[in-house]
């Protein structure tokens, strides 16, 4: 067939290179035991879905990561979002918030509100969730270095509003070991680093039971020019990590698997991605089940919230950015996404404008209620491709794992760079594949307006963002008790040079208005700074 | 022979976003210049001392996180206090258009946005930054 029919002259492969062929069969699957390979949804090996109903139960939660500017602003776009449908909050930190310092400080200046909202304080969390009741809807905060830090804040906001901890829910991005691989926003050292993780992993086990300890996070590692396979083992294996280390502090795997979750890309590739996903909660039951030995069906589930792909958008034309981002918004659904952020048109240019995220919410609400994608659950398996396609990124992940078995685990391989080189080439190959397009990026290498102009609103931030901020955390600081703040800090000095739980420590300093950068300056001092080896 | 064109890639302030800045240090290293790259968090000061100590000739500045404004006027200021002037800027990340007229009004040679093609860096700075022999 394909001699008399001649094929194109172009690059036949996915987005991260793999090879894809023209045709699929049953032989493609040969082998491939429903029972043991797919199950049904809720079912071991979960292949088809964490839960049994998945979208006609509920569907995913819509949850648009957002912040600017100061507590006030960011509540209101809350607000927006909440009466335009979205059903969960996600908040985005600025990046004094992200790396620990109080927008006071000299090395916030320039920084404060520009990425994210900027919290210094309780105070500030409380005007952030204003008008919102905390025990009737989930937050996700993303952070990590900070986490425990603005969890208890969070903690305190709720209480102050009368929610109890067992009522809130949420989740803590807290995934330290992506941040030397990919996102960079460290503070510490790994060791102390994944103290702390274990601490609040024991905490929220019996103090905060619907609340997600971890979202150990793939999305930066794609966003950092991996490729799929390489989100895919990079992410698990640091899950793995995660693991290994509860049960090294002395946590019954059951206890705290069950509040692990994941966060992966959406990204070009329709078909890879969804396979990907399968593969993913594949592989994460049958190593709980078989290496973790958890008994608990829930310690099994690979649950996860998916973003579309930041680095797919194009500053060039960008309304076509809300193409890109409804069919990787569809491939996250068909893959069984349980909550899912779509990116603004505009986010190659600005944090998004009112109109750009309200379109981004009404794509998701499209998905769900007008495409008919949700009546049925899984509705790909069975295809020769998509099955093939989710044992073979399984396989390869299976490689990547045996790789960082053999450098020594995930801790060591980032020691040595290995993540950081492997992500590093792909992202440059995939460059000098754009640069000699072999991949096309319309708009960009192709299909180019000349002297085009951007007809899009542009959110700014303003300088007197910065003003009111450093005003309002001095203004905390005068307020509150100053005693009480200097006595809690030595508390908390003096357990993160021992080996108590810190949470309850951190808990009582945010009560009392201690800012985050006295809580992270305090321990900076005990567990020290990390740096990283420039490489490139 | 002429002396290889000198560059040190930096990252300025909180910004962690390197996949841009690598991209572009292999970039100029693969078209022969000598690349130094000052790895991340790094504060005015600091990127004015390497690139004087390192004795470049163009400093590439990588930010994404907003605080352009407050961080390339800074570097820019650094340099010619240390009598280091000769050292060119470039930049690139999230750079919006109209700060990106205010940079160049302040001296910065070529800002490259977003879907710049590395051999259009390449290019400029063979073009501008070249030693003769």
């Amino acid at each position: 067939m394909f001699e008399e029919n001649p094929v194109q002259e172009i690059d036949f492969t996915t987005v991260s290179a793999e090879p894809v062929e023209p045709l699929y069969g049953p032989d493609s699957v040969a082998g491939l035991d429903y029972m043991r390979d797919l199950g049904f949804p809720g079912e071991y090996p979960f292949t088809r879905g964490v839960y049994p109903t998945m979208y006609r139960g509920r569907l995913w939660t819509m949850r648009q990561f957002s912040g600017f500017g100061t507590p006030r602003d960011t509540n209101g776009r809350y607000h927006y979002l909440l009466d335009h449908g979205q059903t969960g909050l996600s908040v985005a930190f600025d990046m004094p918030t992200i790396m620990g310092y109080d927008s006071d400080h000299p090395r916030a200046e320039g920084e404060v509100g520009r990425c994210g909202v900027a919290i210094d304080s309780p105070r500030d969390m409380e005007i952030l969730f204003d008008g919102i009741d905390l025990s009737r809807i989930t937050t996700s905060m993303t952070i990590n270095a900070p986490a425990s830090i603005l969890l208890a804040f969070y903690l305190c906001t709720g209480e102050k509003k009368g929610a109890r901890f067992d009522q809130m829910g949420g989740t803590i991005q807290n995934d330290i070991l992506k941040e030397y691989i990919a996102q960079k926003s460290w503070i510490f050292p790994p060791e102390p680093s994944m103290r702390i993780i274990t601490d609040i992993m024991a905490f929220c086990s019996s103090q905060l039971p619907k609340w997600n300890t971890i979202s150990i996070s793939g999305y930066h590692i794609r966003e950092a020019g991996s490729t799929a396979v390489q989100e895919l083992a990079f992410t698990l294996a640091d899950g793995f990590a995660y693991v290994e280390a509860g049960i090294a502090a002395g946590l019954d795997v059951d206890d705290f698997a069950p509040r692990l979750s994941f966060f992966f890309n959406a990204h070009l590739d329709f078909f890879e991605e969804i396979a990907k996903y399968r593969a993913a909660r594949r592989i994460w039951a049958k190593r709980m089940k078989e290496k973790y030995g958890a008994k608990d069906m829930r310690s099994l589930l690979c649950r996860f919230h998916t973003q579309t792909a930041g680095c797919s958008l194009t500053a060039q034309q960008p309304e076509n950015n809300i193409v890109r981002t409804a069919f990787q918004g569809l491939s996250a659904v068909l893959g069984g996404t349980q909550s899912l952020h779509t990116n603004s048109m505009d986010e190659t240019l600005a944090l998004p404008s009112e109109k750009a995220v309200r379109i981004a919410l009404r794509t998701q609400q499209i998905i769900a209620h007008e495409t008919g994608v949700i009546n049925t659950i899984d509705p790909l398996a069975g295809s020769y491709f998509i099955e093939a396609k989710t044992r073979e990124m399984e396989e390869q992940a299976e490689d990547y794992f045996r790789k960082i078995d053999e450098l020594g685990g995930v801790v060591k391989a980032i020691e040595m760079g290995f993540f950081q080189r492997e992500i590093g080439r792909s992202a440059y190959e995939y460059q000098k594949a754009v640069e000699r397009e072999r991949k096309i990026v319309v708009g960009m290498n192709r299909f180019r307006l000349e002297d085009e102009t951007i007809d899009i609103p542009i959110l700014k931030i303003e300088p007197e963002v910065e003003i009111e901020q450093r005003n309002a955390v001095r203004k905390v600081r005068a307020d509150r008790d100053n005693d009480k703040a200097a006595r809690e800090l030595a508390r908390l000095k003096a357990a993160a040079q021992g080996a108590d739980n810190l949470m309850p420590v951190i808990l009582d300093c945010a009560r009392c208005y201690c800012t985050e950068g006295e809580i992270i300056e305090t321990l900076k001092n005990v567990f020290g700074e990390y740096q990283e080896p420039p490489i490139f | 022979m002429a002396r290889k064109i000198r560059v040190l890639i930096a990252k300025p302030g909180l910004d962690g976003h390197d996949r841009g800045a690598k991209v572009v240090a292999n970039a100029l290293r693969d078209a022969g210049m000598e690349v130094i790259y000052t790895g991340l968090h790094q504060t005015p000061e600091m990127i004015a001392e390497s690139a004087v100590q390192e004795d470049v000739d163009v400093v590439g500045l990588s930010i994404l996180s907003g605080a352009h404004m407050t961080m390339f006027p800074r570097v820019m200021e650094l340099l010619k206090q240390k009598g280091a002037e000769y050292i060119k800027i470039v930049g690139g990340g999230i750079i919006p258009e109209e700060d990106v007229g205010r940079l160049e009004a302040l001296g910065v040679a070529k800002v490259f946005g977003p879907g710049t093609d590395t051999r259009d860096i390449v290019a400029f700075i063979d073009k501008n930054f070249a030693h003769t022999a």
